[in-house]
């Protein structure tokens, strides 16, 4: 077979040889591969190429945009007039639904003890389209046409209006690639809604899995995840997935419970970029370290849900069906000055500091039931008593916690 | 006829590069052969002179930007591999295009395999036996791509 051209100099004749020019490209990559995972200036050349690489992205992109164009530029005048019926009717189902909002949220401040009502956590939002270029046909990511020109920001949460797409990973000045939740390398901090049990949905490349349940986990087909507002990326309450299988035997992990994410993950065009009031209690904690807590050490362990080891004496007592509180006076007295402070100045503190210590005197009753039926498995049964314990934490007021005690001493 | 194409080269490799980031549905987009390797494979064969490292550099840089890869991945597997090519390009250029797909094929095993080995250490593996499919349809296409991109050489 012949070829078209062909050079019959020896390659060596000019310039340094192939190999010596291999050696310098290798390390050059090499160089560049070490810089790029440590961070630092390498981002700065990275967002010039990615702003680089947006115009191809978009010709690449321009024959679908062309054709959705078209498609909805040739609409008859019926479609038009079903689909406007349709969206009238949706908007005014809408608009019932949030009828009630204000007087919930005037209703849930006061239940919180705060003067006025809060602001929604959700500052503002952009919307941004998906452009239509396939980034890494292994990874689950998707193009927005939106950069930093916009003001987006790099792990920005980023939803559509069923539920939670993903978080921003490189910002580019016009574009913004976005991990999906499904993604295989990505987690998201979530709650379960009707227990309030909280754990971590990892994205399995079709859907999500909740790996990190212990076995005896309260779990059903249909419950609602939500994201718990750990992690400093989602804010809390933003709707993740519905738990599609449980299997409790199976005996890879992520076989165990999957659920199907909210979001039209493949079909999503347009999708939001979401900024929020960073000092709203329901705020993604901006640093991990937000979700430690400084107030007492003690009363920490019963509530740290990926260790059981420290919290398994705590939930002997509960399966005592005697409250903690009565075992641990030092514990819960030290630990309700910081709930006062932790509900004047929200923002993470709230949700993670102040509350955990009085979560367990609230929960006994109802829990201690529950966790009474397997005291043997001792290393078990720590998370989900703790668990929930924690997750209602979050969604009960932070000020409520010291109005408690009466009845608790009736007990 | 022109000795070193370098405007076709650029033209195709452009063509290519669209071709590996423009979107396809499901299965399509699995078997989709690396179009920008198996060019910039062609031009380290039948024009080692004209790109070279530089071309099989430049294109693996591209790739990471697009891919949103760790920038140098996909460079550090195309030099190698365009390496090779070039080293070895009068004994490959000899041979008949099939017995060229094999070879192509061993090519594209070692370049998925940089990649593999470097998003283990970067620390994203992705162990689906899924990426490797691209070796083989890339090895099938090869005889109609070379078709093509001969056709781009003669008409120039």
């Amino acid at each position: 077979m012949a070829f078209g051209v062909s050079a019959n100099r020896s390659l060596a004749s000019r310039g340094p040889s192939a190999g010596f020019r291999f050696t310098l490209y290798a390390i050059v990559c090499v160089t560049l591969m070490f810089l790029d995972q440590r961070g630092g200036w390498l981002t700065q050349v990275r967002y010039v190429l990615q702003g680089a690489a947006y115009p191809v992205q978009l010709a690449v992109s321009s024959p679908s945009a062309a054709w959705r164009w078209v498609s909805e530029a040739v609409q008859t005048r019926d479609a038009l007039r079903a689909e406007n019926a349709q969206l009238r009717l949706r908007q005014r189902d809408l608009e019932v639904r949030t009828l009630r909002y204000e007087a919930l949220a005037r209703e849930n401040a006061q239940l919180r003890g705060l003067r006025e009502a809060l602001p929604p956590v959700a500052e503002k939002w952009l919307v941004a389209e998906v452009v239509n270029v396939e980034p890494n046909s292994l990874r689950q990511s998707v193009l927005l046409n939106r950069g930093t020109r916009n003001g987006v920001f790099s792990a920005q949460a980023v939803l559509d209006d069923a539920g939670l797409i993903g978080q921003t990973t490189h910002v580019g000045p016009w574009s913004a690639e976005v991990i999906l939740i499904t993604d295989q390398e990505h987690s998201v901090p979530v709650q379960i809604e009707r227990t309030g049990l909280r754990t971590i949905a990892v994205g399995t490349g079709i859907g999500l899995a909740l790996p990190y349940l212990p076995a005896n986990a309260d779990v059903k087909t249909g419950d609602l995840l939500i994201t718990s507002g750990l992690g400093g990326v989602f804010p809390e309450g933003y709707p993740v997935g519905r738990v599609a299988e449980v299997h409790p035997q199976a005996l890879a992990a992520l076989d165990r419970v999957r659920a199907t994410t909210l979001a039209r993950m493949d079909r999503a065009r347009e999708v939001m970029l979401v900024w929020f009031r960073e000092t709203h209690p329901a705020a993604p904690g901006k640093t991990s370290g937000a979700d430690l807590v400084k107030g007492d050490p003690k009363a920490l362990p019963q509530v740290a849900p990926p260790k059981p080891k420290p919290a398994a004496p705590a939930v002997a007592d509960v399966g005592s069906a005697s409250p903690p509180a009565a075992t641990k006076p030092g514990a819960t007295a030290s630990a309700t000055p910081p709930t006062k402070p932790a509900a004047t100045k929200p923002a993470a503190t709230a949700q993670s500091s102040g509350t955990k210590p009085a979560a367990p005197r609230e929960t006994p009753p109802a829990r201690a039931t529950e966790s009474a039926p397997a005291p043997t498995r001792t290393t078990e049964t720590p998370p989900p008593a703790a668990a929930p314990a924690a997750g209602e934490a979050t969604t009960e007021p932070a000020v409520a916690a010291p109005s408690q005690p009466p009845p608790e001493r009736e007990q | 006829m022109n000795r070193e194409p370098r405007v076709w080269m650029i033209f195709s490799g452009f063509i290519a590069l669209f071709l590996s980031v423009l979107p396809l549905p499901g299965w399509l987009d699995v078997v989709r052969p690396a179009f920008l390797v198996l060019a910039v494979l062609y031009f380290s064969i039948t024009a080692p002179r004209a790109g070279g490292l530089a071309l099989g550099f430049l294109a693996g840089l591209a790739l990471d930007v697009f891919q949103d890869a760790v920038l140098g991945q996909h460079a550090l597997a195309l030099s190698l591999v365009t390496y090779i090519m070039v080293r070895e390009h009068q004994k490959i250029r000899s041979k008949p295009a099939f017995q060229q797909s094999l070879i192509v094929f061993f090519a594209l095993l070692a370049y998925e395999f940089v990649v593999f080995a470097i998003d283990g250490w970067t620390g994203h593996p992705i162990t689906t036996w899924l990426r490797w499919v691209h070796t083989f349809t890339g090895a099938l296409i090869w005889p109609i791509a070379i078709a093509l991109l001969e056709r781009g050489h003669s008409a120039r």
